[in-house]
């Protein structure tokens, strides 16, 4: 399993995705110029502040040429994972439903927050089971999952609400506690909070291992 | 006035100058003199005095003078690091002010090819309850470190924040900032090779900071400076002399700075903080022993019509200035397009000596790099103590004869005492990987060393980490300036023991009032004694720091604030120590030096009770304390403590009930029951908890005095309280402030 971690200018997560990746298999660095995704099984779309989040919270990486490949691999049912900063920009993509907008609290909050799964059966949470409570920290300032009425129904009805805040974890305002929701064919995640930065107990948990797993695990 | 004197410059300095080059300067070289020379950059008042700190050890690789210092680590790695102060700017715009404070802290990390991994933040404003002007000062400062940091992808990770009136009118925003490096990747600034090229690469060059290290950094602060419009003369507003900071061209400039190094593209690099390119150009050039022609026709400028004085002094933020072989300029300028860095070669190294600034062939300034440097002039300082106290009461917020409980709950709450959760929290304190004791779990923050690269790391192997601790006490400096100067390195050191780290060296900043007045003079010369004396019986080199001086304004001068970093290292990160109760049943004990002697002098409580900063500190044995850090450490290494806290600010009352807030434990203890015991302060105590035999191993030194467990704190025949209603008001004393 080979891991592609896409660096844009302003990125700040991309080496903490890269150790986590190669925990379960190969990881490599994708400049965002890069023409093509040299090969990669999966894409990780990593947190931090591309293009310093100017114009607005990913809308300008999604502009970045790498994306035009990293669109066309998800198309074909590639995974894809877009973490923080990497949601914001797949959604500004338009491969994930909503949209983040600034917390209710119009503050950073950076805090280890409880999810519980509510999708076992993406790409990214295969080794997870329903109602598993993972502890992973989330960092950010718009994080506030955001879709119309009828869209959150859908994306119910269709299973796509893959990971939802615990209760009294939730801190930034997401409609229906949503952390994370993925694709309708399930191959592309987004979430706000970082799986990458709890891979070991040590820096706090290793829950967020599991959704690494989980890409390694299709593979096999 | 004359301009000279506008620009901060005495009519004895202005003497000098024109001594220096044999005729008048003209306004170019004026403007370069007045940054060289001010306190900011030449450290005149100070320089003297802080030739008396030890700055040896056996672990120093890069001691003071250089951009940041650096402390050997092991395994071929190297840690730099600094402290520095951005004052000023921040009393005039706190958003800015402390974002570019961060800014330029971690320029000067990365110029020496370090990669930053922590920033420490030392925060101190006037009475947030009492002043809407400091909740506002607070909440924008905060906000300014988090979007700097928190952007560039560098963790937050510790800090403190005090509030006392004296800085009502000067907020201190003193940020630190750790890197690590592999030793021999360490660059110097030093310019060098006659023809080598100057390369200048980052932001654009606009009128932002104009002045900011004279008439912002090394003056007092006027009434009418915060909000009023105006040009750069003192007494109007220094709005125009504050930077406005781009955490995203930062993080470019990092990427590719550190980019450069690794293809070892560069001969020298420095960054562009206070007096912008002069500064840099001739800390350059003295270092190297060289000259350099710059021609400012080429600097990339943000807007049209800069004056050539402007463009050698302006402190626009995120740019650099490296020194290049000439077949390396063309890969230089290549990796920098990569990045989506602006780089322009500007100049070239000579050997004459002479810092000269040219608008193409022209010469708009010429000056011998040693007048500029060197020869800045360094003065005594005249001290005499004060006769009479500097420093009003604070306002009596608790009568005198309050039950213990009250007292504690109040200490809890108050601005000083309360959790910091609501401000840290605002700080991403874990991108990097490294973090594994973050802000409010232990005394120190704690990091692992290993890149996060090195995921593949094996498993059961020992990890070594550093620890870093930022300390200082503006109250109980003002009560004796040399004992509580000697306090804030001993802070520091046992901060670090309740983590098991051993120290490697600091870094401080010294921020004052105006070193001009005896007074204040004699603070800052006792502080240093202390800083001094300190650092030699502990055995911790200084490896660089920075003045603040000038603190002052119409509501007199701030506390003596010395501002201690200090960074160690410990073997086993699995290890690491934590304050919080870890287990219900363990034994709970004081371990205190023979001559502990807590006094409510300069404490937070005789604070609440609106006592002055004045009277006795008690004295330390600084060879018996390091004998009992080392205790505490090696208790903590072994795993034998399970929790570890050094007895602070609010005394062994308020250690107790920290403890069991962090751990969400209750405890039942039996202590000696006087005021001045359970509140009191004084350096030289730990509250540990352990197995009991483990404890028992500590002999003497260790008081068993209670058991972990219950959800109250119980001091026998003297309080009770749940440990719910502890954590509450700890959690919103502060929270409440911020709104």
């Amino acid at each position: 399993m080979k891991f592609g971690v896409i660096q844009f200018p302003g990125s700040c997560d991309e080496r903490d995705a890269l150790a986590a990746a190669a925990r379960v298999g190969d990881a490599v660095l994708l400049w965002h110029r890069d023409p093509d995704l040299r090969g990669v099984d999966a894409v990780i779309v990593p947190g931090g502040f591309s293009y310093g989040d100017y114009l607005r919270a990913g809308a300008l990486a999604r502009f970045s040429p790498i994306m035009v490949e990293v669109e066309r691999f998800a198309r074909h049912g590639g995974l894809v994972l877009g973490i923080c900063n990497g949601f914001q920009v797949l959604c500004e993509a338009a491969l994930l439903p909503g949209a983040l907008l600034p917390n209710t609290s119009l503050r950073f909050v950076c805090r280890q927050v409880d999810l519980i799964v509510v999708n076992a059966h993406t790409s990214w949470t295969g080794a997870c089971a329903r109602g598993d409570r993972l502890s992973i920290p989330a960092k950010h300032q718009t994080g506030r999952y955001w879709a119309p009425d009828p869209v959150l129904d859908e994306l119910e009805a269709n299973d796509q609400v893959v990971l939802r805040y615990a209760t009294g974890n939730g801190f930034n305002g997401s409609s229906r506690d949503i952390a994370g929701v993925c694709n309708k064919a399930g191959n592309v995640l987004g979430l706000m909070p970082h799986p990458e930065h709890a891979v070991d107990p040590l820096t706090g948990s290793a829950d967020g291992l599991r959704l690494f797993e989980s890409a390694a695990l299709i593979a096999a | 006035m004359t301009r000279h004197a506008e620009l901060g410059l005495t009519d004895g300095e202005y003497d000098r100058i024109v001594e220096l080059i044999a005729r008048e300067p003209n306004e170019v070289e004026l403007a370069m003199f007045s940054l060289m020379w001010s306190e900011h950059c030449g450290y005149k008042h100070s320089r003297r005095l802080l030739s008396s700190l030890p700055t040896e050890g056996p672990r120093v690789v890069m001691g003071p003078g250089e951009n940041a210092g650096a402390v050997d680590v092991g395994g071929g790695l190297a840690c730099a690091f600094k402290v520095e102060s951005h004052n000023h700017p921040s009393a005039v715009e706190p958003f800015q002010g402390a974002a570019t404070g961060v800014g330029g802290i971690l320029r000067d990390v990365f110029a020496v090819g370090a990669r930053p991994i922590a920033v420490l933040d030392s925060l101190r404003f006037g009475e947030p309850g009492e002043s809407a002007r400091s909740r506002y000062l607070l909440d924008r400062a905060v906000a300014g470190i988090g979007h700097y940091g928190n952007s560039i992808g560098v963790a937050t990770v510790g800090g403190e924040i005090y509030f006392e009136s004296a800085y009502e009118q000067n907020c201190l925003v003193n940020a630190m900032c750790l890197g690590l490096i592999e030793t021999e990747g360490l660059i110097r600034a030093a310019a060098a090779g006659v023809g080598n090229v100057v390369v200048l690469f980052g932001a654009r060059t606009g009128r932002d900071g104009i002045g900011g290290a004279s008439v912002l950094a090394s003056a007092e602060l006027g009434e009418a400076d915060s909000d009023t419009q105006g040009t750069l003369s003192p007494g109007t507003s220094k709005r125009p002399t504050v930077q406005i900071g781009d955490p995203f061209e930062e993080a470019k400039l990092l990427e590719c700075s550190l980019a450069l190094l690794e293809r070892g593209l560069l001969v020298a690099l420095q960054d562009l903080g206070a007096a912008g390119l002069t500064s840099a150009a001739a800390e350059m050039a003295a270092k190297g022993a060289v000259g350099l022609d710059l021609d400012l026709a080429k600097v990339p400028l943000r807007e049209a019509g800069m004056q050539p004085f402007e463009i050698m002094i302006s402190e626009s933020q995120e740019r650099m200035l490296c020194v290049v072989e000439p077949e390396h300029v063309q890969a230089v300028l290549d990796l920098c397009e990569e990045w989506e860095v602006l780089a322009t070669a500007i100049g070239v190294v000579t050997d004459g000596g002479r810092l000269r600034a040219l608008v193409g062939d022209a010469v708009a300034g010429e000056v011998p790099v040693p007048a500029l440097v060197d020869e800045c002039p360094a003065y005594d300082l005249a001290p005499a103590a004060p006769t009479t106290p500097l420093y009003a009461a604070p306002t009596r917020v608790l009568d005198d004869a309050t039950e213990p409980a009250e007292t504690l709950l109040a200490l809890l709450a108050s601005a000083n005492l309360a959790s910091r959760r609501p401000v840290f929290e605002q700080y991403d304190c874990i991108v990097g990987s490294r973090t594994v004791r973050r802000p409010g779990q232990a005394d120190a923050a704690v990091l692992l060393l290993d890149a996060v690269t090195d995921a593949g790391a094996v498993a059961g192997a020992r990890r070594p980490a550093l620890a870093v601790s930022i300390d200082g006490n503006g109250r109980r400096v003002a009560c004796d300036p040399y004992r509580g100067a000697v306090e804030a390195v001993l802070e520091c050191s046992a901060n670090l023991a309740c983590v098991g780290a051993e120290p490697l060296g600091l870094t401080n900043c010294l921020n004052f009032g105006n070193p001009e007045k005896p007074h204040i003079a004699w603070q800052l010369s006792r502080a240093v004694a202390g800083l001094g004396d300190a650092c030699r019986a502990l055995g911790v080199p200084v490896v660089g720091g920075n003045v603040s001086l000038y603190n002052e304004g119409g509501g007199g001068p701030i506390l003596p604030t010395p501002v201690v970093g200090m960074v160690g290292e410990l073997p086993d990160a699995a290890l690491a120590g934590q304050l919080g109760f870890a287990q219900p049943g363990d034994t709970v004990a004081l371990i205190a030096a023979s001559g502990w002697a807590p006094s409510l002098c300069g404490s937070e409580l005789a604070k609440l009770r609106g006592t002055a900063p004045v009277g006795e500190l008690p004295a330390a044995d600084l060879g018996e304390l390091r004998t009992l850090h080392a205790a505490v450490r090696q208790g903590v290494r072994s795993g034998a403590l399970r929790s570890a806290h050094d007895v602070a600010e609010g005394g062994l009352a308020v250690a107790l009930a920290e403890c069991c807030v962090a751990g969400g434990l209750g405890a039942e203890v039996t202590v000696d029951t006087a005021e001045a015991a359970l509140f009191g302060e004084g350096p030289g105590a730990f509250l540990v908890s352990g197995p009991h035999d483990a404890l028992t191993a500590f002999g003497a030194a260790a008081r068993l005095i209670g058991i972990v467990g219950g959800d109250e704190l119980r001091l026998a025949g003297v309080l009770f309280v749940p440990v719910s209603e502890l954590s509450d008001v700890h959690a919103g004393g502060l929270a409440r402030l911020l709104g």
